[in-house]
């Protein structure tokens, strides 16, 4: 099934240059209960050619790309790659007729090789020796034509995030794949990577391969595609050559309607409300540093912004401004109180509130309903708790119908589960539990990920809004658009160090992914 | 195909899961009962004569259904907080041993102060077993299922030896039981020439008092949160360590207050059959009743009744009265499924 030649050079005269698509999506619908995911949904791809998805969150990409995989089988339409029906809806079928796909969250097995992480599943399990050494020829011819090297005998726990990407690539090409589909590929990788990404994306197009990237970052698809499709409330609501466009007009297209992303007015800061000395913690297993001597200040009135590649030691600082971990070494100051071991619920009475990384897991409490997640950082300590000890139901329900007027909770009811609230309106609901008791001090970690341009767009204003009323927030975010656009001043965080704070005005992305991949270390800034 | 919460979960469906579990235990029952060549309504009738029909058969019920209410609070509360604690049969028997050494003449109090001392000493023994589980829990990430259970049978032996040595009553001609409670310490029979006793007020009273305390306090709002996500009520502030070592203290508490109920109460002396398994009996209590507390009274009563009418009708008819504990476990089963489709839909 693996025919010998790894060239792609012959594939591109397979399909011709006489425009008719290799990937033909037609009229595909699907639709779970009452939701429409997809509404006759209709797209082709060319040999040698870049269409970006774009989409919010829901907006039926997914779906669509679980379809094309067949993980879910259409309701009603079909797909035909090369000229065939795709009608097994299997993965393998997929696979088998050259669809592959790159997921967001990488499946490769740390412990092993490149090329064993490659090979893995390639080969018949009956056979008794694995034909290594043809496959480590294959491997290099195909790195030489796509032009993209990796060490192939390394194991993939020494590898860079944006390596592990090129082998998942490479895992693609190694099985024929002409049809590549990327999703969210640059949501873990620093501005330099990205441009390596799609120097490579472009090369590997311009012999012969088709790409779909899914994506929500409108400069790159900008930069990368050569057409752009749009998707919204599972309709196709906008194709075009990527040309023809501006990032306005896609905005727009993506969410329905003109939307602003607020920024900051810069303002001098005021005193300082939280500082780290030296702070260092360890691994618990390896004692390995994961935060190296952390010097740190938050100031009223400002908003600092901490940049990074994910996994630098982000985590780490969050769960010692959150209270849940006690650093080794270093000192924590917190309205000029050295908290010793400190617990959540301590800095929370000193003014400190969270908005966690993770909302499904951290923030809220699914099972939960509306009224009871809104009660959870200060119980006993608000007035609905009688002799901060009974709860008076009625009065927490009423002040949770506040709650929600207030913050614009889209919902059914204070009643409801809070695990059937948006994205979107499950970050409202924490950010109004942690704002309403005007806190001093904001721990804000990824507080946009996953959010549609609407409710990023009411983020950026809540926590501005508590900025100017003099609050510090820390912004810890992978989104630089959002970093630079909030941050008064930037820290950039690389392998558990921490970089001296830049001013945010006039940084650039650049600047920043050049810190993010550690030039701060030792070169002097 | 995929489960989805509902938006709201009316109080009919709630209540319609404990219900159904009923009927189809019941129907797979009858099958059984078909199998034996028996009447399907001879066999019910006699079974419903047996625990509800007779001022005996309503007594034994109730009087059973005191140390299940007990065992399954003690297993409702702790399962709220995903604190599994397994172990209520052993800490049933440690209360019945600190009952046993305090009430068998170590002090000589009035009934008044008598009964309410032994079951204070009883509920802190029975918390305080659980308190190396709890320790090893919070410490170390030691599964607790393991632990609790572990020390059921650490417990059993421990009795068995203070039955076979210190303990053994001088007068018990060899068996090995320990000497009869004093007379203030003796729960009082409620009806005459029955074993009902007083112990069922104390088994309401827990009820109403957990059930009060798990709806409307700051502990009961804890445990609920963190049993539900413990990763966000730590997230929130919630002291995990702190609220599931109360947690385990009152779980305890019950489990070792049925066993002084037991021994006060129904035995008036501490052996080695004093249960029949009332701590494992106390999680299909719990379970069918959801974890609610109030509910718990309702599913232990209705449990001890299948037990007794399957004893009476296994005296009466040739239906072996293994069936109770068919019915008790498809009941639970059934429960658990029935809860599952009400609280979550279907969606393919």
């Amino acid at each position: 099934m693996e025919p010998p030649s790894a060239s792609l050079d012959p594939l591109a005269s397979a399909a011709g240059g006489d425009g008719s698509p290799i990937l033909s999506i037609n009229g595909i619908s699907k639709h779970f209960g009452s939701l429409i995911a997809n509404q006759d949904i209709s797209l082709s791809l060319h040999t040698g050619e870049i269409v970006a998805l774009l989409g919010e969150n829901g907006a039926g990409k997914t779906t669509l790309m679980n379809i094309l995989f067949g993980h879910y089988r259409a309701d009603s339409g079909s797909i035909e790659a090369f000229g065939k029906p795709l009608d097994q809806h299997s993965p393998e079928e997929a696979l088998e007729r050259g669809i592959g796909m790159v997921h967001q969250h990488f499946t490769l097995a740390d412990n092993l090789s490149v090329l064993d992480n490659i090979m893995l599943g390639t080969e018949s399990l009956w056979k008794p020796f694995s034909r290594r050494h043809g496959a480590r020829k294959r491997l290099k011819q195909i790195m030489d034509d796509a032009g993209l090297s990796v060490d192939i005998d390394s194991p993939i726990r020494n590898l860079s995030v944006g390596e592990r990407q090129r082998v998942e690539i490479l895992k693609a090409l190694y099985r024929d794949v002409r049809i590549l589909i990327l999703d969210e590929p640059t949501a873990v990788l620093t501005p330099q990577e990205v441009d390596d990404l799609f120097i490579l994306l472009r090369s590997m197009a311009s012999r012969g391969l088709a790409i779909i990237i899914i994506s929500h970052k409108l400069h790159e698809v900008l930069s990368i595609s050569d057409r752009v499709v749009v998707l919204r409330g599972g309709r196709v609501v906008g194709n075009a050559r990527t040309a023809e466009v501006d990032r306005n007009q896609l905005a727009e297209m993506i969410v329905g309607r003109a939307v602003e992303r607020p920024s900051v007015v810069a303002r001098p800061a005021g005193e300082q409300l939280l500082a780290l000395k030296a702070i260092t913690v360890r691994d618990r297993t390896t004692r390995r540093a994961t935060l190296n001597r952390i010097d740190l200040q938050i100031r009223a009135h400002e908003i600092v912004g901490v940049a990074g590649v994910s996994g630098n030691g982000q985590a780490a600082l969050a769960s010692v401004l959150s209270g849940l971990c006690t650093p080794d070494e270093g000192e924590f100051i917190l309205q000029g109180e050295v908290m010793k071991r400190p617990t959540p619920r301590m800095l929370t009475g000193k003014g400190l509130a969270r908005i966690p990384e993770d909302r499904h897991s951290q923030g809220v409490i699914s099972e939960m309903s509306l009224w009871e997640n809104l009660l959870l950082d200060e119980l006993g300590q608000q007035p609905v708790w009688r002799m901060g000890l009974v709860l008076d139901r009625n009065m927490a329900r009423h002040q949770a119908c506040q709650l929600i007027e207030e913050y614009d909770v889209r919902c059914h009811n204070e009643e409801q589960p809070v695990g059937l609230l948006s994205g979107g309106n499950m970050q409202k609901l924490i950010l109004a539990r942690n704002l309403a008791r005007s806190p001093d001090v904001i721990l804000a970690n990824q507080p946009t990920r996953g959010l549609d341009e609407g409710a990023i767009s009411t983020v950026h204003s809540l926590l501005i809004d508590a900025r100017n009323r003099g609050a510090g927030i820390l912004l810890i975010t992978e989104d630089l658009d959002e970093l630079l656009r909030l941050s008064d001043r930037v820290v950039v965080m690389h392998d558990g160090h921490m970089s001296e704070s830049l001013p945010g005005a006039g940084l650039t992305a650049r600047e920043l992914g050049l810190r993010m991949s550690g030039a701060f270390d030792n070169s002097p800034t | 195909m995929r489960l989805e919460l509902r938006e709201s979960v009316p109080w009919w469906l709630s209540l319609s899961a404990p219900l159904m579990a009923i009927v189809l235990s019941l129907l797979l029952a009858s099958m059984l009962i078909v199998w034996t060549g028996e009447s399907i309504l001879d066999a019910f009738r006699m079974m419903a004569i047996g625990a509800f029909g007779s001022t005996f058969g309503l007594t034994e019920t109730l009087s059973r259904a005191i140390p299940l209410t007990f065992t399954g609070l003690a297993a409702a509360i702790a399962f709220r907080a995903r604190f599994y604690n397994i172990g209520a049969e052993g800490q049933l028997y440690c209360g019945a041993l600190a009952a046993t050494l305090v009430g068998t003449g170590l002090l000589e109090l009035n009934a008044i102060w008598m009964i309410p001392l032994l079951f204070i000493v009883g509920a802190l023994a029975g918390g305080c077993a659980l308190l190396l589980p709890w320790y090893l829990k919070t410490r170390l990430s030691v599964d607790e299922v393991v632990t609790t259970l572990l020390l059921n049978f650490v417990i059993l032996l421990l009795v068995s030896y203070a039955l076979e040595g210190p303990l053994r009553d001088p007068m018990s001609m060899g068996w090995p039981q320990a000497a009869p409670i004093i007379d203030s310490g003796i729960l009082p029979a409620l009806v005459p020439r029955t074993r009902l006793h007083a112990g069922i007020y104390f088994a309401l009273a827990a009820a109403v008092i957990l059930w009060l305390v798990l709806r409307f306090s700051v502990f009961g709002f804890s445990v609920k949160a963190l049993g539900l996500n413990d990763n966000a009520a730590r997230h929130a502030g919630i002291p995990a360590a702190r609220t599931l070592f109360w947690v385990a203290m009152l779980s305890g508490a019950m489990a070792g207050a049925a066993g002084v109920s037991e021994v006060a109460g129904l035995k008036g002396y501490l052996t080695l059959d004093l249960s029949p398994g009332f701590g494992y009996t106390g999680i299909a209590v719990a379970m069918l009743a959801n974890l609610h507390p109030l509910g718990v009274v309702v599913s232990a009563t209705f449990l001890a009744g299948i037990s007794v009418g399957a004893d009476s009708m296994g005296r009466s008819l040739g239906v072996p009265s293994y069936i109770a504990d068919i019915m008790v476990a498809s009941a639970v089963l059934s429960v658990l499924i029935g809860l599952m489709l009400s609280r979550y839909r279907i969606r393919r």
